[in-house]
């Protein structure tokens, strides 16, 4: 057991890509962490490099009280998933789950009972037989998960573990997921481009952008005061209203807008979105706010809306930082 | 059934130069061979204008002809050394290393080895001879033992030298496709296990590409088997000791002029190379 610590950290690509720039990071001991970010950002390429399969160019990358930044990967003790799971397709489940095993010359019975005994904490009982390709997307997971385990490392690692199953299945495996990392109390960091598997998740999430992390911060935290606009423009399932006014950009999110007698914004109605249980109503000046299915507000009406004064966030208009 | 409307007639007529060509190159000849393997034919002499149908007889002759097995064996340590072992180590070797150098030295490297492969024959072996010569072979020069005859002190394994560095560039090739479809997270997460250079190639990557090491091991195989280059180095000699078959089905035929002879043993070179062939596809199939 033990807790990532990055200082520093720099990954530049032959060609002079700096896909991590300058990074500092602490992931604590048995903490479910995740690394958010739009594509290109740099958050796989970190994970690869806690990982050790891309080497630092500049700066330290320790688990524990180690210093790993030199080490090759198979003597860091760290575990990781990859996207697509990469299952050995000509070993069974059972030969799969206990490789690392078998790399480090483990005997056969030693193998055999940690397969059966992993399998079985990850519901993979009676399956252990079978070739990667006769199981579900949802098995091959939990399969390659196993394996992760089964190594018995100090790390976890995952790099986009859920954006491989189909939509109904990801709601089942990420309650998994977060069930297993309880029960293992094993320090995982995960990469992630969804923001809300990212708050659904995570004990604390760094949002990443060009390299750098924008904010570090507990799901609450980075949805209810994103630290720059970008953070702000990046989280939340509708997209975050920005208003610029005199030297500053006003932040609110939509569902925390309502209609009042007098507000922050008022405008006419131009389109209603059906969400469900709610509609976005989106007015004329670019502002959108949230409303209870069957209160929409018929297009071309006039409205103000208002949000309680510790929802409305200020930013500053040339750096982009929350100033209050 | 006449799915182009051409008529059956039409059709025919279409395909017939091709049909004749194969006819009268290919398909003549074979047969051609099998008739006169069971036949007394020669060069020169009665059994040239008159020859007599001998049956098995000249099969049976090969079988027991010292030359013939002498033969045998060379080719399949020829086929064994060179290709089975020398190409297939080699060209995997190149291919697994090249993966992760510099493109400028791993273009720099496939350059000079597909060289080997391109060249003519001819002035291949010419290359060679200079090399391996007494007296002003490079080769003894360089090792400070000019007097060495490398062709005839050492003949079979100077021709085995030569054709692993002839023909590897053909299995460097097959292997860098074949290794380029291994997905590099199996790599990675062998890696993450700890696992060496030699546990990732047996665990990982040669499960991968099993059915490329058995194509390619058929292919080189059977070019080797049949390949007549050693002719243009050491013509078989000295005293037989690297006449594969290739060289002795031509010598018997054109220099002793056993040409019904000769030809019984090209087809005893066939069925050997069907033999092998049919092992390969055995394996193959295993796969499945």
């Amino acid at each position: 057991m033990a807790g990532i610590t990055a200082r520093g950290l720099s990954t530049v690509y032959p060609g002079g890509v700096r896909a991590v720039d300058e990074l500092d990071l602490e992931v604590t001991d048995g903490e479910l962490f995740a690394l958010l970010g739009p594509s290109g950002c740099g958050k796989t390429t970190l994970l690869r490099t806690i990982a050790g399969l891309e080497s630092a160019s500049e700066g330290t990358v320790s688990i524990g009280s180690r210093d790993v930044t030199r080490l090759p990967p198979g003597d860091r003790r760290v575990a990781m998933v990859f996207q697509d799971y990469a299952l050995f397709p000509h070993m069974t489940v059972a030969e799969n789950i206990a490789y690392p095993l078998k790399v480090r010359g483990a005997a056969r019975s030693v193998r055999d009972e940690t397969a059966a005994r992993t399998a079985a904490g990850l519901s993979l009982d009676g399956l252990l037989e079978r070739r990667p390709g006769q199981l579900s997307g949802g098995q091959q997971q939990r399969a390659a998960l196993a394996r992760a385990v089964a190594a018995s490392a100090e790390v976890l690692l995952l790099d986009e573990p859920l954006s491989n199953l189909d939509a109904r299945l990801r709601l089942e495996a990420r309650t998994f997921l977060k069930k297993l990392q309880r029960e293992l109390a094993l320090t995982t960091v995960f990469v992630t481009h969804d923001q809300a598997e990212a708050l659904a998740l995570a004990d604390r999430i760094a949002v990443m952008d060009a390299g750098r992390i924008r904010q570090i911060g507990t799901p609450r935290e980075v949805f209810q005061r994103p630290a720059d606009t970008f953070v702000a423009n990046f989280i939340g399932s509708t997209p975050m209203n920005l208003v610029p006014r005199d030297a500053e950009i006003i932040g609110v999110r939509p569902e925390y807008l309502a209609p009042a007698p007098s507000g922050l914004f008022t405008g006419t109605v131009s389109i209603v979105e059906n969400l469900g249980v709610t509609s976005l109503v989106t007015l004329d000046c670019g502002v959108g706010y949230v409303v209870p299915e069957d209160d929409e507000p018929a297009v071309g009406t006039t409205v103000t809306v208002d949000a309680p004064p510790a929802r409305v966030l200020r930013y500053d208009r040339e750096t982009g930082l929350l100033v209050r | 059934m006449d799915s182009a409307g051409l008529g059956v007639r039409r059709a025919a007529a279409f395909v017939a130069p091709a049909l004749l060509l194969i006819g009268v190159f290919l398909v003549f000849p074979a047969l051609w061979t099998l008739y006169i393997g069971i036949t007394n034919y020669q060069l020169t002499g009665p059994a040239a204008a008159n020859p007599r149908v001998v049956g098995l007889d000249n099969v049976l002759n090969a079988v027991r002809d010292p030359l013939f097995t002498n033969s045998v064996w060379l080719t399949a340590l020829f086929v064994l050394g060179s290709a089975v072992i020398g190409q297939n180590v080699l060209g995997f070797g190149l291919a697994w290393l090249l993966r992760t150098v510099r493109p400028s030295l791993r273009r720099t490297v496939e350059g000079l080895v597909l060289l080997s492969w391109i060249l003519p024959g001819t002035v291949v072996a010419y290359l060679w001879f200079a090399v391996l010569s007494r007296d002003t072979g490079t080769l003894g020069m360089l090792l400070g033992s000019p007097q060495t005859a490398w062709l005839v002190q050492y003949p079979m394994t100077s021709l085995i030298v030569f054709n692993v560095w002839r023909g590897t560039a053909f299995s460097m090739l097959l292997y860098t496709s074949a290794l380029a479809a291994v997905p590099p997270s199996q790599l990675e997460t062998a890696r993450l296990a700890g696992a060496s250079g030699w546990q990732t190639v047996r665990d990982v990557v040669f499960p991968h590409i099993r059915g490329h090491v058995l194509t390619n091991t058929l292919l080189i195989s059977l070019w080797t088997a049949n390949d007549f280059t050693p002719f243009l180095l050491t013509a078989g000699g000295p005293n037989h000791q690297s006449e594969v078959l290739p060289v002795l089905i031509y010598r018997q035929a054109l220099e002793s002029g056993q040409l019904g002879y000769a030809s019984a043993m090209s087809l005893l070179l066939l069925l050997g190379n069907l033999v092998i062939a049919l092992v390969y596809l055995r394996l193959l199939r295993r796969r499945a």
